[in-house]
């Protein structure tokens, strides 16, 4: 469970991104969070993987106080939370499995338990046919799959996806959509950042807008209320 | 969910993850390892070329330090009884090492013999030497040496002390001069290549600052991600000191041989091959080592803090 209660955060340069935000997201849920460039929704994702600390309020994410916790348990934050970038955030030098394998290896995990689950997710994402190549030899969307897999392969309870879509034409789009999906309908918790018009009508799920810092709306199988 | 508990003694497997990590990565990084290790095999040239010719020109120095001795010419109104109390007198000052007897007779022969030719002369003299009998006296740090002589001039029976003043003086004080400005360059080196290795290693590490960015999203502990560096660093390094030691073995193997037989009678000796070379090489060893770990673990500190 995730819940903000009375959330702001204003940066150094005076700007404040987040203007007072409260919001429960049970788990399980499926939420996008839309709204203009600038509103604040970028800001906001951050703060949920402890990128950014809010000023002021607390989150609670799986009864941790992300607005109180030492730098030292980040790491061990993290390991129970997934994220997707829209840039993909993999590993350059590493190949496709040593990418998904790295987020077991850093918590330790048994060889052998790592090599049967880092199967497991590449079987999911269907990557199980290029373990071997690097990010570079790959398309766009099959990089994003491998970044899907790295960050569920820990299992975690939470996946936050930051415009997962954004740099993919529509047909890879709605592949990469098919996995949050099948995620989700997993138990795990998706927030997902998007611009994408066209999914989000289409696959309908809780939608949070954010406009000037503020949750502007807030509506269960809303739509995306913006033109593009 | 956070009650998993913190691991911290590191796991046996982790730390072979952690050795091969960070050999691949040499691999990987192939220009940045280039430039690295070129950086530290050119400092380590310099360093090492420089601390060899220093290390020897302070054995020059210390053999010419050891070369001075002080002579105390004994009263000739001294009998036997007189010279003993006397060489005990000497023998008694702490900072003496030794004391030598060198009878009238011997100082004739040396005399006559340092004169060659002309010296034939003084052999007239044999039936009535006018020389004293001599203490040749040894301190044990050579900078005493004034110290010392002037210490034995008050003591009974001494008709004179000879230690080449003035020109003893200025000697050490050459000797001390060239030591320190030898110490001042050698460390003034040694920084200048922390400082253009630890330099490169930087631009190497923020080349990858998006690697460590990323492994601390996955959950990586900071020591986590600073050990395959630490290593990496460690490597470089040792990589970085082969070739500077190679150089440096050869180059004085030659040089010694070259050298070596040309001081043969002089008394400056330079330092033998073995052992010096080998501890030369220990040395650069541990610089580039050193300085490797050093540079990789300063450099990765500044993206440890996302």
């Amino acid at each position: 469970m995730i819940e903000l209660q009375e959330v702001y955060k204003k940066y150094p340069n005076g700007v404040t991104a987040v203007n007072g935000i409260d919001v429960r997201i049970n788990q399980g849920e499926f939420v996008y969070v839309v709204g203009p460039s600038g509103a604040g929704k970028s800001t906001f994702i951050k703060m949920m993987y402890r990128e950014e600390v809010p000023t002021s309020g607390t989150i609670m994410m799986n009864g941790v106080n992300l607005a109180k916790l030492k730098m030292k348990k980040v790491p061990l934050f993290r390991r129970n939370l997934g994220v997707v970038f829209q840039d993909f955030k993999l590993l350059p030098t590493l190949t496709v499995y040593e990418n998904v394998a790295f987020a077991l290896e850093v918590i330790e995990a048994q060889p052998k338990y790592i090599k049967k689950r880092v199967m497991e997710v590449l079987d999911l994402v269907n990557l199980k046919h290029k373990i071997k190549m690097l990010p570079s030899e790959l398309s766009g969307g099959e990089q994003q799959r491998v970044s899907i897999a790295r960050s569920i392969v820990n299992s975690p309870k939470v996946v936050i996806a930051d415009e997962p879509t954004g740099n993919l034409d529509p047909d890879t789009s709605w592949e990469i959509m098919k996995i949050f999906e099948e995620i989700n309908e997993r138990g795990t918790t998706v927030v997902m950042a998007t611009h994408n018009r066209e999914i989000v009508n289409t696959l309908r799920h809780r939608v949070i807008a954010i406009e000037g810092g503020k949750i502007v709306r807030d509506e269960q199988k809303g739509d995306y209320g913006y033109e593009n | 969910m956070m009650s998993r508990k913190v691991i911290t003694v590191m796991k046996i497997r982790t730390i072979g993850r952690h050795a091969r990590e960070s050999i691949k990565s040499i691999g990987r990084n192939g220009w940045m390892t280039f430039a690295s290790v070129s950086a530290v095999t050119v400092t380590l040239i310099l360093v090492g070329v420089f601390f060899v010719i220093m290390m020897n020109l302070n054995r020059v120095a210390e053999t010419i330090e050891e070369d001075v001795q002080i002579r105390v010419h004994i009263d000739v109104a001294a009998n036997k009884q007189d010279q003993q109390a006397l060489k005990s007198e000497i023998e008694k000052i702490p900072e003496v090492k030794s004391v030598k007897f060198s009878p009238k007779e011997q100082e004739l022969k040396d005399l006559v013999q340092s004169l060659g030719e002309e010296g034939k002369a003084f052999k007239l003299f044999e039936q009535d030497n006018p020389l004293n009998d001599v203490f040749i006296v040894k301190t044990k740090k050579p900078t005493d040496t004034m110290k010392v002589a002037k210490q034995i001039e008050k003591d009974n029976f001494v008709a004179k002390v000879k230690y080449g003043q003035g020109k003893v003086e200025k000697l050490f004080k050459f000797i001390k001069a060239s030591r320190n400005v030898g110490i001042v360059l050698i460390i003034g080196l040694f920084f200048t290549a922390i400082f253009l290795i630890s330099n490169t290693i930087k631009i190497t590490i923020i080349a990858r600052r998006r690697e460590i960015k990323i492994m601390r999203l996955v959950g990586a502990t900071n020591n986590f991600i600073r050990w395959p560096f630490f290593l990496e660093g460690l490597w470089l390094g040792i990589l970085g000191s082969i070739l500077p030691i190679i150089l440096i073995a050869i180059a004085y193997y030659r040089a010694y041989d070259y050298i070596g037989p040309k001081l043969q009678g002089t008394f400056i000796k330079v330092l033998p091959f073995d052992p010096f070379v080998y501890q030369v090489s220990g040395i650069l060893i541990l610089m580039g080592a050193l300085i490797g770990v050093w540079g990789s673990v300063m450099s990765v500190r500044k993206f440890l803090k996302v």
